[in-house]
């Protein structure tokens, strides 16, 4: 559909720039070794070559760069519903009327033009799963999309990636809302599978008889039917195998989220199979957290745990971290640089299930990529453009 | 020249008894108050920094203890102008304005947030209260030394008495239901009405010389007031917008008090009446603008702008705002923002030293100062580099080797126990 505009365009305004190609002198494809001196090839949104002795066919665009990575992926954040002014009117990640509300579209709310998309961006993100942030029992769904379009709609990769979930004491009510404590919230969680797996099953009956259509309970049958992930922030590790015990009970598809205290219970979810978006390592050890270290990526490498690193949640200043940044951390402390750069690119795009579109360097792929002047995680390097789908969207040095 | 003064110190040095002598050999040392140095040596005695020049150039005193640096990187302790390790607190909801009020009488020595603040090479802290006030109380000025009290880790003037600032605020924070200020306006309105109470005291208080008699009636309040007028007590006041920073300088010089300017997200668009104003700024970098109206247009180039002005810069990391642990990235981000290595570096120790009066002190690898320094693995602004050691008055306070160090420095299983995270006005915005 993208390209199909893009050839409109190209049409229309019989411009031939839509083409482009990058060279960089280290190329990370993220899929094999770094290629060095090599020519990633951009074709109508795809990639149609990569390396070393690829020719750059006459008429295309060519952008330059020290190193070259796939465009990166914030495997968790709520940039676009959350707006940078933090005030009422920009704040749409959490709804807290009631504390399980799967019906929430992320759809309904991702501003596009919102200015921490452009931020993230200029750094060199180009997915991002965003959506209902951490703070109720389930806050909403979330998707994911491209930082570039002006549009939700253009910018869309998947409306419904999964549906958020909070345990522990960010889930709790606040002014005497329900739930109160540990035991209600994974009681009222359960209630509230048990009764979508009955209107599944009454979805199974003859066209005359089927139920009313529950926006609720047809959320969590797609959880249920193991189509969609219950992404589960829980950071203690007594709330992570509260999780492990209801992804078992309801054999729903867990995707561990925030997981501060994973590398106390990391057998138990290597066994389970649980994958882990991890916290942002810069985030503040407080409340859940408070065990937290700049040591989980490394830890969950170690124990061969899938994991991606995401930007997060943050309520006040900074009003968003940026995914690279978190990633240097990670990379500093145990992780090393190209483990790293994985939990933010092919890792987390197989964590998304997005691995087919973006993720690596390879031919198919879309034409995303991030272009900087040094190792992306060094303070002192910049991100120097910024490549959607063949587009050069944000142009440095940042 | 200044290693031949180093020698004449060392040969002094060789009369007076020498087991106490320290030196840290094979280093990059960077002094911040003079030239880089690439195999050089810091020498302590005691706990103070007896020399530092090139390993090539300095005989060491005999019976000194070497220390093999080799490859490492040594600077100077670093010096954080705004911190809220310890959790402090100052004033409470009852008023806008608490000058009686003393974070020496709320900080934890024990808190966890010390630890980290050692891990990340800090070794002074100005720890501060919050700026959910006009004025919210009266800072300390401490030493990261090992300590039991905050006795032991505050900084004292030269009569005993405990060095520290006056917390200001204007802006949105400050701005509350009554009887807190309303409005910009009014923030200011009150607190001029305050100041101009201080000032009568103050001249009471001269006027009366020594004589007790005609001592004014004790008013704590207004006792830390007058230290501010009378320049002896530096004004360490948060300010955002570009009009709430130049409203800070209309007061301070209608007062005529010290001050330094803190966080100034919005300094790169008065830079000019800044640095015409020769007043200080300590700077805050985070990453990403936003987080509330007053930082909507926080940029990362205000250290580059600031400094090309010639205006005087440092850092802070306002923690909990920013991980202590994490201090030399923020100067770091600033370079990539443009400004110089050697500013960054200056901006987070000597710089900030000196505007809390303890630049003759603290803050650059000099003679006759504190030993208070960090080992580095490798450049201070790679985010590869690690925090090998910090060492506060001669003393090491953290060592990454050290398991026990390390939790604090990596975190993990009771690295945050127990820690209070104080970020002013936070709760505003709890989700």
């Amino acid at each position: 559909m993208r390209t199909l505009q893009c050839v409109a365009l190209f049409l229309v305004t019989g411009v031939v720039s839509a083409q482009i190609a990058v060279r960089g002198e280290s190329v990370y494809t993220m899929a094999g070794a770094v290629l060095k001196n090599a020519v990633v090839v951009v074709t109508d949104g795809k990639i149609a070559a990569v390396g070393p002795d690829v020719r750059v066919p006459d008429g295309y665009r060519v952008l330059q760069a020290k190193v070259v990575t796939p465009g990166l992926i914030d495997a968790h954040s709520v940039v676009g519903l959350a707006g940078y002014l933090n005030q009422d009117d920009d704040q749409d990640q959490l709804e807290r009327s009631a504390a399980i509300q799967p019906e929430l579209r992320a759809i309904d709310a991702y501003n596009s033009r919102e200015k921490l998309v452009d931020w993230v961006r200029g750094f060199g993100v180009t997915t991002l799963h965003t959506g209902h942030g951490p703070g109720t029992l389930i806050s909403g769904q979330t998707m994911i999309v491209k930082t570039a379009g002006k549009n939700m709609d253009d910018a869309l990769v998947r409306p419904f990636a999964m549906l958020a979930c909070t345990i522990g004491n960010g889930a709790k009510g606040s002014d005497g809302k329900k739930p109160g404590n540990r035991s209600k919230a994974i009681a009222m969680l359960r209630s509230a599978l048990v009764e979508a797996s009955i209107y599944a099953e009454k979805l199974q009956a003859p066209a005359d008889k089927l139920p009313d259509r529950n926006l609720k309970h047809e959320a969590l049958a797609q959880v249920l039917a193991g189509k969609v992930p219950l992404m589960v922030t829980a950071h203690r590790s007594q709330d992570i195998l509260v999780a492990l015990r209801l992804a078992e009970e309801f054999s729903f598809p867990l995707v561990l989220d925030g997981a501060s205290e994973a590398y106390m219970v990391s057998e138990r979810i290597k066994q389970f199979g649980a994958k882990v978006i991890a916290h942002p390592p810069m985030m503040r050890s407080r409340g859940d957290a408070e065990n937290a270290t700049f040591e989980l990526g490394a830890k969950l490498r170690k124990a061969g745990i899938p994991f991606a690193y995401q930007s997060g949640f943050e309520s006040y200043v900074p009003k968003t971290r940026v995914v690279l940044w978190e990633a240097a951390i990670g990379a500093a402390h145990g992780l090393g640089m190209e483990n790293a750069l994985a939990a933010i690119t092919i890792d987390a795009a197989k964590l998304l299930g997005i691995d087919d579109r973006v993720g690596s360097l390879e031919v198919g792929k879309d034409g995303d990529l991030a272009l900087y002047d040094g190792d992306p995680f060094e303070y002192l390097s910049h991100c120097v453009g910024v490549v959607i789908e063949g587009e050069l969207v944000s142009e440095g040095p940042r | 020249m200044r290693s031949l003064w180093a020698c004449a110190l060392v040969a002094l040095a060789g009369v007076l008894p020498a087991q106490e002598d320290r030196a840290f050999v094979g280093a990059r040392v960077i002094p911040v108050d003079a030239p880089e140095i690439a195999d050089g040596i810091v020498l302590v005695r005691g706990t103070k920094i007896l020399a530092v020049g090139a390993r090539d150039e300095m005989t060491l005193p005999p019976q000194t203890e070497r220390v093999d640096v080799t490859g490492k990187v040594i600077i100077p302790g670093l010096v954080c102008t705004h911190s809220h390790c310890g959790g402090p607190s100052g004033g409470d909801r009852s008023s806008p304005i608490q000058p009686d009020c003393r974070v020496l009488d709320a900080i934890n020595v024990r808190d966890a947030g010390l630890r980290k603040a050692r891990a990340g090479g800090l070794t002074t802290l100005n720890i501060m209260p919050g700026s959910g006030h006009l004025l919210s109380g009266q800072t300390a000025y401490v030493k990261l030394r090992i300590g039991n009290t905050v006795e032991d880790l505050v900084y004292r003037w030269d009569d005993g008495s405990p060095m520290g600032g006056m917390k200001m605020a204007n802006g949105t924070n400050s701005i509350r239901s009554a009887p807190f200020p309303g409005t910009r306006a009014k923030s200011a309105a009150l607190m001029r009405a305050m100041l101009l109470k201080a000032k009568r005291y103050l001249e009471k208080l001269e006027a009366a010389k020594d004589d007790a008699e005609k001592l004014p009636e004790r008013d704590l309040a207004l006792e830390a007031l007058a230290e501010v007028l009378t320049g002896r007590r530096i004004v360490h006041h948060h300010t955002h917008r570009h009009d709430d920073i130049l409203t800070v300088l209309r007061i301070a010089e209608e007062f005529g008090f010290r001050v330094v300017l803190h966080h100034v997200s919005e300094a790169w668009k008065v830079a000019d009446e800044i640095a015409a104003a020769k007043a200080p700024s300590s700077l805050i970098i985070v990453d990403a603008p936003g987080g509330k109206l007053e930082a909507m247009d926080h940029d990362m180039r205000n250290g580059a702008i600031l400094e090309e002005k010639g205006a005087r810069v440092a850092f802070h990391t306002d923690d909990g705002i920013t991980d202590s642990r994490l201090f030399l990235r923020m100067a770091a981000l600033a370079v990539r923002a443009g400004m110089s290595r050697e500013g960054a570096l200056r901006a987070l120790t000597l710089s900030g030293a000196e505007m809390l009066d303890l630049g003759d002190r603290v803050g650059s690898l000099t003679s006759g100062k504190d030993a208070d320094f960090v080992i580095l693995s490798g450049d201070p602004f790679s985010v590869y580099t690690r925090i090998e050691q910090t060492w506060a008055d001669g003393e090491k306070v953290f060592d990454l080797s050290d398991p026990d160090d390390r939790l604090y420095a990596e975190g993990g299983y009771g690295a945050s126990v127990p820690q209070n995270f104080n970020m002013c006005c936070f709760q505003r915005w709890r989700n």
